[in-house]
């Protein structure tokens, strides 16, 4: 379990590394904290020939709300440091990515990976994949010529593979606007292995009732998606346990060793239940509080 | 058991019974520890293995021109280069009953399971090894695999060895009481269990490995490897090598653990030493995670089919067992694939008064990465398989479980079993009250009564086992193997300086030998425990030894080193007793002397009886030779000694995942005399997590083409500090009354009670269900499942 | 009948593995000392500290992340050192178990606190995980010295231990954040 040789490139700028991608072409490949694609190297799954290390750029490490109230996490921004920040560098209303953050393997990997790497790689059962497409994120994008910013919905293709060009870098994930009323729960035979389905619920609570609220899902398509018709119980003022119900039915899951369709089809309305319930309970003043 | 007596002074601390900090510790805790893989000596070159990519098929052509092109290998070698013999485990059973099978060192025409080596590359460094490895090119004709038991058994299954008929490779019937059908036809009750367990891989934290090298010097191999079994080793690597055992030396440095698939002897380091050989270079193999899980040594895999009859009153009356273990391409060595059913056939009875038995016990092979024992070695599922059917039987009859156990434990002793085992005294009985006891005391029957009726899935588990742990010579001979182990051979040599180095043929894999067997040498010759040292793992310093499993180290190895340190012992006593001109029986041994019973204020040191053995030989008597060393063999001759257990636990059942969480656990145990307690507790403790990873989590299944699901701890799900829970121990103490120290053997017993007692507390959960559970790993699935069968019935696609 | 050769893209020689190995100049800072070292940039942080700088202590495990044998601190926090380039280290600082005791002979009265509650628990048997644990456990008590023993748990269940059963190593842990909270409370009380 040794990675195949690769030639190793410590990138200087965010300009420089595009240019260079572009240059080394598709056989090139970007390492940040690396906490996915150095096991998959390990296992020769992965043989980039061209390593380009963007550890360097401190550019891409800050996190932070701007006055625009959305939520700005540099791409080098490790899950430990979203994990442990204040709440005045986090702002109202993102607590949930805090809280998250406890899903994400364990505090090894929390220190080293980040959360531009989780995007890019695209793992269908990753916690930020599903964050990003649930939350509405928008993905800030730079390529030789110049940058683009992407929705999350659209940016992942299927399991490791999304938009992103090969001389693209993943710089930015901007979390438009707070969520105070929203979780993340999942389910795993182990805590921290990647998850066998994964929830994600924002609801928008207005004068002390459920207005409507997204449904996210990871691992049950190749890529994490968002449940409309679940979404439509939330508006309607269904419960969360028919939210819950109306997701199970609306999905189609894979069958694998990891287990059937029909069970994750009954993960799936656990987990939804679970997420609403959870982030009704949320509130921001609170966990201000537990920190 | 006198020399103890008069061994210590009156007052004298005695070491035995006291959790005496380990010697191991200080270099494991500071980084200084050496494992196989931090050998480091100079010119060192790596090997990997090029290995089947089929389960089941012919070499047509191995081309290795391509390796050796890669910068950095330097040599690649196939079976035919390194002609070595082939690795053959034997009974001594008639061909009805087993067939052997041989293992070359490297597949040659024929390989059996994926992953199963086919040539070695030898490169600079692991990396480049590795680069080699993938430029190996191999042909195969592809055969159909078996990849499974019953898949084996059947009519026009194709067979793994030409020379296996139906792939059985052992295949006995045992006892057969007289009448035993009529028992059944006539019993008040029968019930059945059928059961099929999962197939696990012991996973030591180091892998395994070997650094080869031939010393010119000593005209000797030198093997470095982590091997419970270091002399079994060199008879291996000595045959298979075509060399005397004496030009081969094993040395074991410390190991990263073993559980049992480091008992065996394996291919890769016998072949890193063929190739070490040829080359005339230290040659280093490490095992990959990849590797060690699909193409190490698994085990587990079982299929029982048990009936047992019962009377009105709950008492067995009858037990009628059909094992069939699906022992994967080859047989192991030394134990062959008879292990697991022969040790399910004539042990399976267990704690209980059963008065009629019968069973059949098949070792079938199948294209999967071969079997080896595994902590436990069959026990952790018969075990599991007799709980089930008394649990089962008491809800047909209406009785507690708990309570029916009772009528049925074995409660006076010695007692001799339908399987002819004669059992030495323990806490049957005892241990089980004491757990209920504890349990009821804790609240959980209450708690299991409110949760009930608030619709929640409370469950509460119990398992009574014994652990047989002596097995000395006559015990494996019964099995029939070809090569009997047992007994255990020990010298204690005192040094000028008067300290004691104490050699034992075990070979501890984190079983703290250091510590404890040192304290039992220290006691016996009331000398400071800083005086003595123990070697282990190292076959030209130790004469012979049968190495550490079926927790022999304690039992065996330790009554060895008691004897060989008492006979030391004995040797200063006598130069004592000539200097003073008493017999020998006026002297006694205490505080790093030689003292007078009559006047206990007359002392020699032992430093000053030294130096007269070594330094003045001049002044001995004829009759005494100089030097101080002694030797000590140690066998037990009946049916060995037998540690017990009662575990508790009880599980809640999350309704909407099915997850299985353990609120708690409890362990009553008796290992006879506890040379250090916080030692018999690590291995409680270590046990029990093995066992309920066997229950809840791990295992390997082969898919049709014969590929292994586990190629990385993203799929074999090892638990961690999350899932396990804390265990609370209780020790009961029937002392041993044929091993030198009365201790009996801590080594197995956690893992062998804690599938049972997850899988009946499971199943007590499940209760208002009416669905019962018997096959291991219960996945959350299957639980939840059970939980929801209508639901699942609906949304059937 | 079919033939199987080896799947397709295994197949494919790498060019790069035909070529003499590239070579890079490596410095790293590792327990306080620097260190120079010149090789194949695909040398992992535990294979370089392991194999170069001759740090045996860091244990291999499993390379892919799960087990932690090989965790070490980088920049004070725990991480794997499997998952990690020996170049992406370049400017870090690295500690290993080599530097925890006081001395560093390995005698038992050198051992430092951490590694005096992991003994005096049995936290350890074979003790192939230990130092994993020892420094996972360092960096995150420097981190969290208040944690309680369900986050302590929640901060053991990174690793993986075949030996212990995971209890003793949890009460390590705890015992040694006990102490060391005593003890800094005693050196407030004092001024």
């Amino acid at each position: 379990m040794k990675p195949a040789p690769f030639r190793y490139h410590r990138a200087r700028d965010v300009h420089g590394t595009t240019q260079l991608l572009a240059e080394l072409g598709e056989d090139a490949k970007v390492i940040a904290g690396g906490q996915s694609l150095v096991a998959m190297m390990n296992f020769r799954l992965a043989r980039p020939r061209h390593l380009v290390d963007i550890g360097a750029l401190r550019e891409l490490d800050h996190l932070g709300v701007g006055p625009d109230g959305a939520l700005r996490i540099g791409a080098l921004t490790t899950h430990h440091t979203v994990e442990t920040a204040p709440d005045e560098v986090l702002g109202t209303g993102f607590a949930v990515l805090r809280r998250a953050m406890g899903w994400i393997g364990h505090l090894p990997i929390r220190a080293r990976g980040t959360v531009g790497g989780s995007i890019a790689h695209a793992d269908a059962t990753a916690e930020w994949c599903l964050l990003a497409v649930a939350l509405g994120a928008r993905l800030r994008v730079a390529g030789p010529g110049g940058q683009r910013l992407l929705p999350a919905e659209g940016f992942f293709l299927g399991p490791y593979t999304s938009v992103l060009e090969p001389d693209e870098l993943l710089t930015e994930i901007v979390f438009p606007r707070p969520a105070p009323h929203a979780a993340l729960t999942e389910f795993a035979e182990r805590k921290g292995d990647f998850a066998l389905v994964s929830a994600v619920v924002d609801l928008d609570i207005g004068a002390g009732r459920v207005r409507g609220g997204r449904v996210g899902l990871g691992g049950v398509a190749p890529v994490p998606v968002r449940v409309p018709a679940a979404e439509a119980v939330l508006a309607g003022g269904g419960s969360f346990a028919e939210c819950a119900a109306v997701a199970a039915a609306a999905v189609d899951p894979p069958d694998d060793a990891g287990g059937s369709t029909a069970y994750r089809r009954q993960l799936v309305r656990a987990l939804v239940e679970r997420a609403c319930t959870e982030a009704a309970e949320a509130t921001e003043r609170r966990e201000a509080g537990r920190r | 058991m006198t020399r103890g007596e008069d061994g210590a002074r009156e007052g004298e601390g005695r070491l035995i019974g006291r959790s005496v900090p380990r010697r191991e510790d200080p270099r494991l805790l500071t980084g200084r520890g050496r494992f196989v893989d931090d050998i480091a000596l100079p010119g060192t070159l790596h090997a990997q293995f090029v290995r089947s990519t089929v389960a089941h098929g012919e070499i047509t052509a191995i081309d290795l021109s391509a390796v050796r092109a890669v910068p950095g290998v330097i040599a690649a070698f196939t079976a035919e280069d390194l002609a070595a013999g082939d690795i053959v485990a034997q009974l001594d059973r008639p061909p009805q009953e087993f067939v052997p099978t041989a293992m070359p060192v490297l597949a040659r025409d024929r390989v059996r399971y994926v992953g199963e080596p086919v040539a070695i590359v030898v490169a600079r460094d692991a990396y480049a090894a590795e680069d080699g490895v993938e430029a190996a090119r191999v042909r195969y004709v592809v055969r159909p695999p078996v990849t499974s038991e019953a898949a084996a058994l059947a009519d026009d299954a194709p067979l793994v060895h030409a020379e296996a008929a139906r792939n059985t490779l052992v295949d006995v019937e045992l006892f057969a009481t007289d009448g035993i059908d009529e028992v059944f036809a006539t019993a008040d009750r029968v019930v059945r269990v059928e059961a099929r367990t999962g197939r696990q891989n012991a996973l030591p934290l180091e892998t395994r490995g070997a650094v080869a090298h031939w010393d010119d010097r000593e005209e000797q191999l030198v093997l470095h490897t982590c091997t419970q079994v270091p002399h079994q080793v060199r008879t291996v690597a000595s045959r298979c090598l075509h060399l005397a055992e004496r030009a081969v030396r094993v040395v074991v440095p410390d190991m990263g653990g073993g559980f049992g698939l480091k008992c065996v002897v394996g291919r890769e380091e016998i072949a890193t030493a063929a190739a070490a050989l040829r080359l005339r270079r230290p040659v280093k193999w490490i095992e990959d995670r990849k590797d060690a899980l699909s193409a190490s040594f698994l085990a587990r895999e079982q299929h029982y089919d048990v009936r047992a009859a019962f009377d009105a009153n709950g008492r067995i009356l009858a037990l009628d067992a059909d094992v069939v273990c699906d022992m994967g391409a080859y047989s192991c060595y030394p134990f062959t694939a008879g292990i697991e059913p022969l040790m399910a056939a004539a042990e399976m009875p267990g704690v209980y008064t059963v008065p009629a038995y019968r069973v059949r016990g098949r070792a079938v092979a199948t294209n999967k990465a071969p079997s080896a024992p595994y902590r436990g070695v069959s026990r952790p599922q018969y075990v599991m398989v007799m709980e089930r059917l008394f649990e089962r039987a008491a809800r047909e009859l209406d009785l507690d479980p708990v309570e029916i156990r009772r009528r049925n434990l074995i409660t006076s002793f010695p007692y001799t079993g339908v399987n002819g085992i004669t059992y030495d005294p323990g806490s049957y009985r005892e241990s089980l009250d004491l757990c209920e006891r504890t349990l009821r005391a804790e609240g959980w029957y209450e708690k299991r009564r409110t949760a009930r009726a608030e619709g929640r899935h409370l469950g509460i588990g119990y398992a009574c086992f014994s652990e047989r742990t002596g097995y000395g010579s006559a015990a494996f001979a019964q099995r029939r193997m070809a090569v009997v182990p047992g007994f255990d051979l020990s010298e204690a040599r005192m040094d000028p300086s008067g300290a004691v180095t104490v050699t034992t043929g075990t070979m501890s894999h984190g079983q703290s030998h250091e510590t404890t067997l040192a304290q039992i040498v220290a006691d016996e010759l009331g000398l400071d425990i800083d005086k003595v040292r123990l070697h282990q793992g190292d076959t030209d310093r130790i004469a012979y030894g049968w190495g550490t499993f079926a927790s022999r180290s304690a039992a065996i190895g330790g009554s060895a080193v008691r004897l060989a340190a008492g006979r030391l012992g004995d040797k200063l006593r006598a130069l004592a007793a000539a200097r003073w001109d008493v017999p020998v029986d006026r002297t006694a041994l205490g505080r790093g002397e030689v003292f007078r019973r009559d006047d206990p204020d007359t002392a020699i040191g032992y430093v000053e009886l030294a130096e007269l053995a070594y330094l003045r030989a001049d002044l001995l008597p004829k009759d005494i030779e100089p030097g101080l060393t002694a030797t000590a063999s140690f066998d037990v001759f009946n049916d060995g000694t037998f540690s017990n257990a009662t575990h508790g636990t009880v599980v809640e059942l999350a309704p909407d995942t099915g997850r299985v969480e353990i609120l708690r656990y409890v362990c009553v145990e008796d290992c006879g005399v506890a040379i250090n307690p916080q030692v018999v507790e690590g291995q409680c403790r270590g046990g029990i997590a093995q066992g309920i990873a066997g229950a809840l989590f791990e295992r390997v299944t082969y898919d049709a083409q014969g590929e292994p699901s586990a190629t990385s701890f993203m799929d074999y799900k090892v638990p961690t500090a999350h899932e396990i829970p804390d265990v609370a121990i209780h020790h009961l103490q029937t002392p041993c009354a044929f091993t030198e120290t009365g201790a009996k053997g801590a080594g197995e017993g956690g893992t062998i009670g804690a599938p049972a007692a997850v899988l009946n507390a499971v199943n007590d959960a499940l209760r208002p269900t009416g669905v019962e559970l018997d096959d291991t790993p219960i996945t959350p699935e299957t639980v939840h499942r059970a939980l929801h069968r209508r639901h699942y019935q609906e949304s059937t696609r | 009948m079919t033939t199987h050769p080896r799947p397709p893209d295994a197949a494919d020689a790498d060019a790069l593995a035909l070529q003499a190995p590239e070579l890079q100049l490596m410095v790293l800072d590792v327990n306080g000392e620097r260190h120079e070292v010149i090789t194949e940039p695909r040398r992992t942080l535990v294979d370089v500290l392991r194999h170069e700088l001759r740090l045996t202590g860091t244990h291999v495990g499993c390379e892919h992340g799960i087990c932690g044998a090989c965790t070490v601190l980088v920049d004070d926090r725990p991480v794997r050192a499997c998952l990690m380039f020996a170049a992406q280290a370049e400017g870090a600082r690295i500690r290993t178990v080599e530097s925890l005791s006081a001395g560093s002979c390995g005698r038992p009265d050198e051992l430092g606190d951490l590694q005096r509650a992991f003994r005096e628990r049995h936290a350890l048997q074979c003790g192939f995980c230990t130092p994993g644990f020892l420094m996972l456990a360092e960096g995150f008590l420097a981190e969290r010295p208040d944690a309680d023993r369900e986050q302590i748990r929640e901060v053991v269940a990174a690793n993986l231990c075949r030996c212990t059963g995971y209890q003793p190593i949890v009460e390590a842990i705890e015992q040694c954040a006990a102490a060391r909270r005593a003890a800094r409370s005693d050196v407030r009380k004092e001024k």
